[in-house]
């Protein structure tokens, strides 16, 4: 059995949960709940990014931890949690499909990135490297909750985490993108973030829910 | 097979057959003080055993063979099984008989007999409660076999003990892959065990009930053995846990003797901290709804084909 050195381990299980809670996200069916897992995935990515940071001594790492950790465990949570008490939606989430065949699909859905990834991890030198797959598999799984969600406030924390998963992938590839585009892509995710809170108000004053099966009439007398 | 190999083979089975009982009276009396009730006795379970072997046995008119021969074959298998898992010993000239996947397929054929002899009568109960077993067997099986495998793709082998020989002496690291199988795994022996988010172990006249279901019918000696082989299903259960996931102290090969009388404290030790375990587990959750048993088994078998996967990905 080869030793793998302990900053790699500890990387390799914190990418292992960060997949964990991809699952208990798809699975959930509490939205407040939801949002804790959430915060959850992004406390597990600021650790994982600061590790990376720590072991390969790149202190710009060290900003998109911190960056994360507030913006993703601090700030998000906290406008989600907010706007569900402004909203007072507090309903049990309705997914399209039922849970257990929505995590089997996940299981393929994992077993097809993993495939993906192997020979990309294979070319690569980095500490993170067996990573890319898990990353890949977390995109892809928030993803099919974005898919597998019928209500709004779901479907936009399957965006933000499928952020978190292009956000671990990047760090897990190339040590992270530049500085500059990694404080683009967060203030991307808090305006779209605002705006989708806009969005979410117009919506209920229009049909009084926030079932988005109502956008697909496209006329009103229909 | 060596002489001390034989021995400790049949010291192991020796060890299972008593301390059962004593590990269900064990978790009983945990489940009873975190309910602030006042506990029964320890020894409890041997008293019901005693009792039960003490009295006459009444078999229903219509009773077929299957239902006479059923106790035993239950008890035979999980007496089998109970030589098979590693608990005390890795030298086990027994358990190259079988490995994990045979060990799965005698937990298989004594689920089997008893779905059968519950039908047999033909009462209601019986019959409803043969169905829910199969149900959740069929749902609890493959994850319990992913399980196993995981541990197996880690050790490269199937046979127990020399899974537990290459964990036991691996260099310490972290492995997800096994944290994800044992959360698994504590999940399928909850469900396997008749225990609470699936089955509730107290009941004994109750709509839901699934285990006591199917032995309704079963007296005197018959319900003893019964009663022995589930206190040995979970005994065993714990002990693949262990195996599995705390495989230190187990004595090795080329160990003295010494070693084996070392390993029984701390498999002791090792049991009464897991069953506290259960008995919290067990306190602090709530019966699901026999419906919502697929999702529970699903998300086991989900949790350990993720550490399989994880396995295959991170190597460990």
């Amino acid at each position: 059995m080869t030793s793998i050195p302990l900053w790699s381990q500890l990387i390799n299980l914190l990418a292992a949960v960060l997949l964990l809670l991809a699952f208990a996200m798809l699975a959930q069916r509490r939205v407040l709940t939801l949002i804790d897992l959430f915060a959850a995935q992004g406390f597990a990515l600021a650790c994982s990014t600061g590790i990376v940071a720590f072991a390969t001594h790149q202190p710009h790492l060290y900003w998109s931890a911190g960056l994360t950790l507030v913006l993703k465990v601090g700030v998000l949570p906290w406008l989600l949690h907010r706007m569900i008490e402004r909203l007072d939606v507090r309903w049990d989430v309705e997914g399209l499909i039922n849970i257990p065949t929505t995590m089997l699909i996940g299981i393929v859905l994992v077993v097809f990135a993993f495939n993906l990834a192997f020979p990309i991890a294979q070319l690569a030198n980095t500490v993170t490297r067996a990573t890319l797959g898990i990353a890949m598999a977390s995109v892809m799984l928030s993803f099919l909750m974005m898919i597998t969600r019928r209500k709004a406030i779901p479907q936009v924390i399957g965006f933000l985490s499928m952020e978190n998963g292009l956000f671990f992938a990047a760090t897990s590839a190339t040590y992270g993108m530049p500085m500059v585009v990694e404080l683009g892509i967060a203030l991307d995710v808090l305006v779209g973030m605002l705006i989708l809170g806009v969005f979410f108000f117009q919506i209920r004053e229009q049909f009084d829910s926030l079932d988005l099966k109502h956008l697909e009439k496209l006329k009103e007398n229909e | 097979m060596t002489p001390a190999g034989f021995l400790s083979q049949l010291l192991q089975v020796a060890v299972a057959l008593v301390l059962a009982p004593l590990l269900v009276g064990w978790v009983n009396q945990c489940r009873a003080w975190l309910s602030n009730k006042s506990a029964p006795s320890l020894l409890l379970p041997y008293r019901t055993i005693r009792k039960l072997f003490h009295k006459d046995a009444v078999v229903a008119d219509n009773a077929s063979p299957v239902f006479r021969i059923t106790p035993y074959i239950v008890f035979g298998s999980m007496t089998l099984a109970a030589a098979i898992v590693p608990s005390l010993a890795t030298d086990l000239p027994f358990a190259r008989a079988a490995d994990a996947i045979a060990l799965v397929g005698l937990f298989a054929l004594a689920r089997v007999f008893i779905a059968l002899a519950a039908m047999d009568i033909g009462t209601a109960f019986g019959s409803i409660g043969a169905r829910r077993e199969m149900f959740v067997g069929f749902l609890a099986e493959p994850a319990l076999l992913m399980v196993l495998f995981t541990a197996s793709l880690i050790s490269g082998s199937t046979a127990l003990p020399t899974i537990v020989d290459t964990l036991a002496h691996r260099d310490i690291a972290i492995y997800p892959s096994l944290a994800f199988a044992g959360v698994a795994f504590t999940m399928v022996s909850l469900a396997e065990n008749a225990r609470i988010p699936i089955d509730n172990p107290a009941t004994h006249l109750e709509l839901t009930m699934i285990h006591e279901a199917m032995v309704l019918e079963y007296s005197a000696r018959h319900l003893a053995l019964i009663e022995w082989a589930s206190a040995l299903k979970l005994f065993n259960y714990s002990c693949i846990g262990l195996a599995l996931f705390l495989p230190f102290g187990i004595a090795q090969p080329d160990a003295n003797w010494l070693a084996f009388v070392a390993a029984m404290p701390v498999l002791i030790g090792k049991l009464a901290v897991g069953g506290f375990a259960l008995a919290l587990i067990e306190t602090l959750s709530a019966k699901l709804r026999i419906f919502r048993a697929p999702e529970f088994l699903g998300t086991a078998f989900l949790l350990a084909v993720l550490g399989m996967l994880v396995a295959q990905l991170l190597g460990g």
